[in-house]
């Protein structure tokens, strides 16, 4: 840890036209190091890895490998020199196995014939090194192996690419728990072998978990760089420039909390079994598990997307039954997806027209788009000026705005409705720090005005947070209730359903 | 994140030059090569006969745009045409007075085809260019098997008022053809659908994120069906005018298919759907008619005429894909 740096990063500046993205930014990883690099959307961190990575040159500024100044005209040099990004969305080709997926392009061959079984034996062999080896099969298919496991190949694929300097981005953004501590000790056994690895997160736990030096960027400048760990606070405030204590929004009191608003007994499907529970008017109810517990699939069958095939179901005092959307928007009941750019947004059109977009589908098919039974267009401006909807104009398209001010958006497009249920699937995946606030608080206004509140979340300190009350669920089933405010272990113990997975 | 940064600088320069589509300079520029070529075509006989002849592809066009903005192609519109045409001329058998019947007839095909199309690419999730590939074909062979292969040439002339009819005698233009009026007419009821209407709003979600728009209460198979018929009764109309405009063929409406998609592209309309506009699709067609007036005035034949559209509706998209790379996605 005392050697010089692998990778130096020296006054880098990048000007994009009309903004400085990155100015004077200096930054270094030793070998052996994890250095986290933090900072809000929007901050600067891609663009900076983008620059080591070889896919943007940088306007001022050297970038230094091994003590020597390098100047990458794309991507492939950079992998040369040793640098390699682990993006978001893999690049591994689905229906290739493994190795074939670690060998692309370099493949090894013998008498001009592939040699499978040296690139198996390599491919074991690198899957060894940081304990990847029991759960992947050099010849299973990319397609078949969970988003853990292909992780993983991506990094298998770096590490035989001999790389010096291993950069991840966000890698734990498709991750449920199991999964991240999983990865957590790939970045552990990386760091023994002596790879430097650049960890980008917003994520506290995982810079306290695993950072062994913190740089916080904030737009486009050096915010803060800890040559030891600090306390999150330190970070947070880096981050977003205040502090933290008023992050989440006080949880109800007891007079806030109304009549049952929905409740659901005996709900069953291919996916649930025998789901019972109770949300009151005014409470925001969490819903914990790991990936695959039933949770989305809980929240589709309420919504009708995939509904339930037996049991009962009562929205405000009356007996339900929906198996399609509309029935249950009209009912009442308003769903906001997990995944927003895939599930959530129609991102071609504007800002207005993706609030309005519900409102309208309700109304007469031939009549005036300006206006419908819910809202007008000044009505969903003043919707969306309630709610701080940040856009140069709500005419622009949506898909030019920041993740929190996307949410919002899809907000709107409820609240027009006055939903008596909202159900929120990952409110804050891929939004920054400021906007989660915003999103909690915005849960938080509207529990208060009489709305039932479901969360479903795999960030857990965020459901202890802002919950008023928490199932676990694990297996298609609720396993166990907790308070607000529950210990994160007890929580883990009933949605893992494991004594180990109280780390 | 990148992006984010990118695009903050992005609406300032969307609001401080409105963006013009690039089809109507086009236009424009093609009509100042004809009128050097030709200069007669700015009196009304020039101008109004070209409009005349333009008049059904824009109507197909302005119909077809519907399809492809909610995410679909419809191949089957050419062959429509040919079934009405033919159609037309068998039920009508030379009764001047069965033009009434037989139109409403027309469009009870048309609707019946756009529902089928719908209703398969609906609920069999057939992907609409094979299931309106299988409606052309099919559609092709009906007007055979009903003209049997050949067609009585005649539509008695109340059937043939609409396409071929010129009202004259008219204060300035002088005179003024009744598939303009049609064009007119019809374009603006289209535009006004797709453009003022929940209809049209949830048309452009459809096509820009089916299962978004499907969450949020977006009847998705209404309103791709109805996008269907929209396409369907604008070719029943397009297949009217042509009847009236060339006569009876059983290859009237052959290639027309193309022809409507490739105005719709040149129109700015995005492939795959999401984005598109009645009155640039209208404009597209009126410049492919350009297009192909000026090679006629050049002396091309026929054959170049297909390689020209070719060429532009590849370089079309071309375009489109490398503005819409150039505004970051």
């Amino acid at each position: 840890m005392t050697d010089a740096p692998v990778i130096e990063m020296k006054g880098i500046g990048k000007r994009f036209p009309g903004v400085v993205a990155l100015e004077d930014v200096s930054f270094a990883c030793r070998r052996g190091e994890v250095h986290a690099l933090v900072g809000e959307n929007g901050a600067g961190k891609s663009t900076l890895i983008k620059i080591l990575s070889g896919v943007y040159r940088p306007d001022d500024g050297e970038v230094w490998i091994d003590g020597r100044p390098v100047a990458f005209r794309h991507p492939v040099e950079a992998i040369a020199a040793g640098i390699s990004v682990i993006y978001q969305e893999f690049s591994l080709l689905p229906e290739r196995t493994v190795t074939q997926n670690i060998f692309l392009g370099r493949e090894i061959t013998r008498n001009w014939m592939l040699d499978s079984a040296a690139m198996c034996a390599q491919t074991r062999r690198v899957l060894d090194m940081f304990g990847a080896g029991r759960r992947i099969d050099p010849d299973a298919l990319v397609a078949d192996l969970d988003v853990a496991s292909q992780q993983m190949v991506e990094i298998a694929k770096a590490i035989s690419l001999d790389a010096k300097v291993l950069v991840m981005d966000e890698p734990t953004a498709a991750l449920n728990e199991a999964e991240c501590r999983e990865l957590f000790e790939t970045v552990d056994a990386l760091r023994a072998h002596g790879t430097a690895v650049i960890y980008i997160t917003h994520r506290m736990r995982e810079v306290t978990r695993l950072a062994d030096r913190v740089t916080v960027l904030k737009d486009g400048e050096i915010a803060a760089r800890f040559e030891t760990l600090p306390e999150p606070s330190a970070i947070v405030h880096a981050m977003v420039g205040r502090d933290i204590s008023d992050f989440y929004a006080p949880f109800a009191t007891a007079d806030e909390l109304g009549k049952p608003v929905l409740s659901v007994l005996g709900g069953s499907n291919d996916a649930l079994h025998d789901i019972a529970f109770e949300l009151r008017a005014g409470e925001i109810l969490g819903f914990a598990g790991i990936q695959g517990a039933g949770r989305v699939a809980l929240a589709m069958a309420i919504f009708g997307a995939r509904p339930f095939e037996s049991g009962t179901m009562t929205l405000a005092g009356d007996s339900v039954r929906f198996t399609h959307p509309r029935q249950a928007i009209r009912a009442g009941i308003g769903l906001l997806p997990g995944d927003r750019k895939g599930e959530g947004l129609v991102l071609m059109q504007s800002v207005r027209d993706n609030g309005m977009l519900t409102p309208r589908a309700f109304g007469n098919l031939f009549s005036s788009h300006r206006k419908t039974a819910f809202t007008d267009l000044a009505g969903m401006d003043r919707l969306l000026d309630q709610m701080e909807v940040k856009a140069a104009s709500y005419d622009q398209d949506i898909r030019f705005l920041s993740g929190g001010n996307q949410q919002k958006a899809i907000v709107a497009r409820w609240l027009a409705l006055k939903p008596k249920v909202l159900i929120f699937i990952e409110p804050t995946r891929g939004i920054d720090v400021n906007a989660k606030s915003g999103i909690y608080r915005l849960m938080r206004d509207l529990a208060k005005e009489g709305a039932g509140i479901i969360m479903i979340s795999s960030d857990l300190p965020e459901i202890i947070g802002a919950a008023d009350r928490i199932l676990a669920m694990r297996g298609g089933r609720i396993v166990a209730e907790h308070p607000s405010g529950a210990s994160e272990t007890a929580i883990m113990l009933d949605a893992t359903g494991e004594q180990e997975a109280a780390v | 994140m990148t992006d984010h940064v990118l695009s903050a600088a992005k609406p300032e320069k969307a609001r401080g030059l409105p963006q013009i589509n690039p089809v109507y300079f086009l236009l424009a520029a093609l009509i100042v090569a004809i009128i050097l070529n030709n200069p007669a075509f700015v009196e009304p006989t020039g101008y109004m006969n070209f409009l005349k002849r333009a008049a059904p592809l824009a109507i197909l066009a302005a119909g077809q745009v519907y399809v492809i903005v909610s995410g679909g192609f419809d191949l089957s519109v050419g062959s429509l045409i040919t079934l009405v045409v033919v159609g037309s001329s068998m039920l009508s058998n030379n009764d001047p007075n069965a033009t009434g019947w037989v139109i409403a007839a027309m469009l009870g095909i048309g609707l019946a085809v756009g529902v089928v199309n719908g209703l398969v690419v609906c609920f069999l999730k057939v992907p609409s260019l094979i299931a309106t590939l299988g409606m052309m074909i099919t559609l092709n062979g009906f007007a055979f098997m009903w003209s049997g292969g050949a067609p009585r040439g005649y539509l008695p002339d109340s059937f043939r008022y609409f396409g071929r009819f010129n009202i004259m005698d008219i204060p300035v233009i002088r005179m003024l053809p009744v598939a303009v009026i049609v064009m007119a007419v019809l374009g603006f009821a289209l535009y006004w659908l797709m453009h003022r209407t929940n209809l049209g709003r949830m048309i452009h979600a459809i096509g820009d994120n089916p299962r978004a728009a499907q969450l949020a209460g977006v009847p998705v198979n209404r309103v791709r069906i109805t996008a269907f018929v929209v396409s369907s009764l604008s070719a029943v109309v397009a297949g009217i005018l042509l009847g009236g405009f060339a006569g009876v063929s059983t290859d009237v409406g052959t290639g027309y298919e193309l022809q409507a998609i490739t105005a719709a592209v040149l129109g700015g309309a995005q492939l795959l759907g999401g984005r598109g506009s009645v009155p640039a699709t209208i404009a597209g067609a009126l410049t492919l008619t350009a297009i192909f007036t000026l090679l006629n005035f050049l002396g091309l034949p026929q054959p170049v005429r297909q390689v020209v559209q070719g060429l532009i509706l590849i370089a079309a998209v071309a375009l489109a894909m490398y503005r819409r790379k150039r505004t970051g996605q």
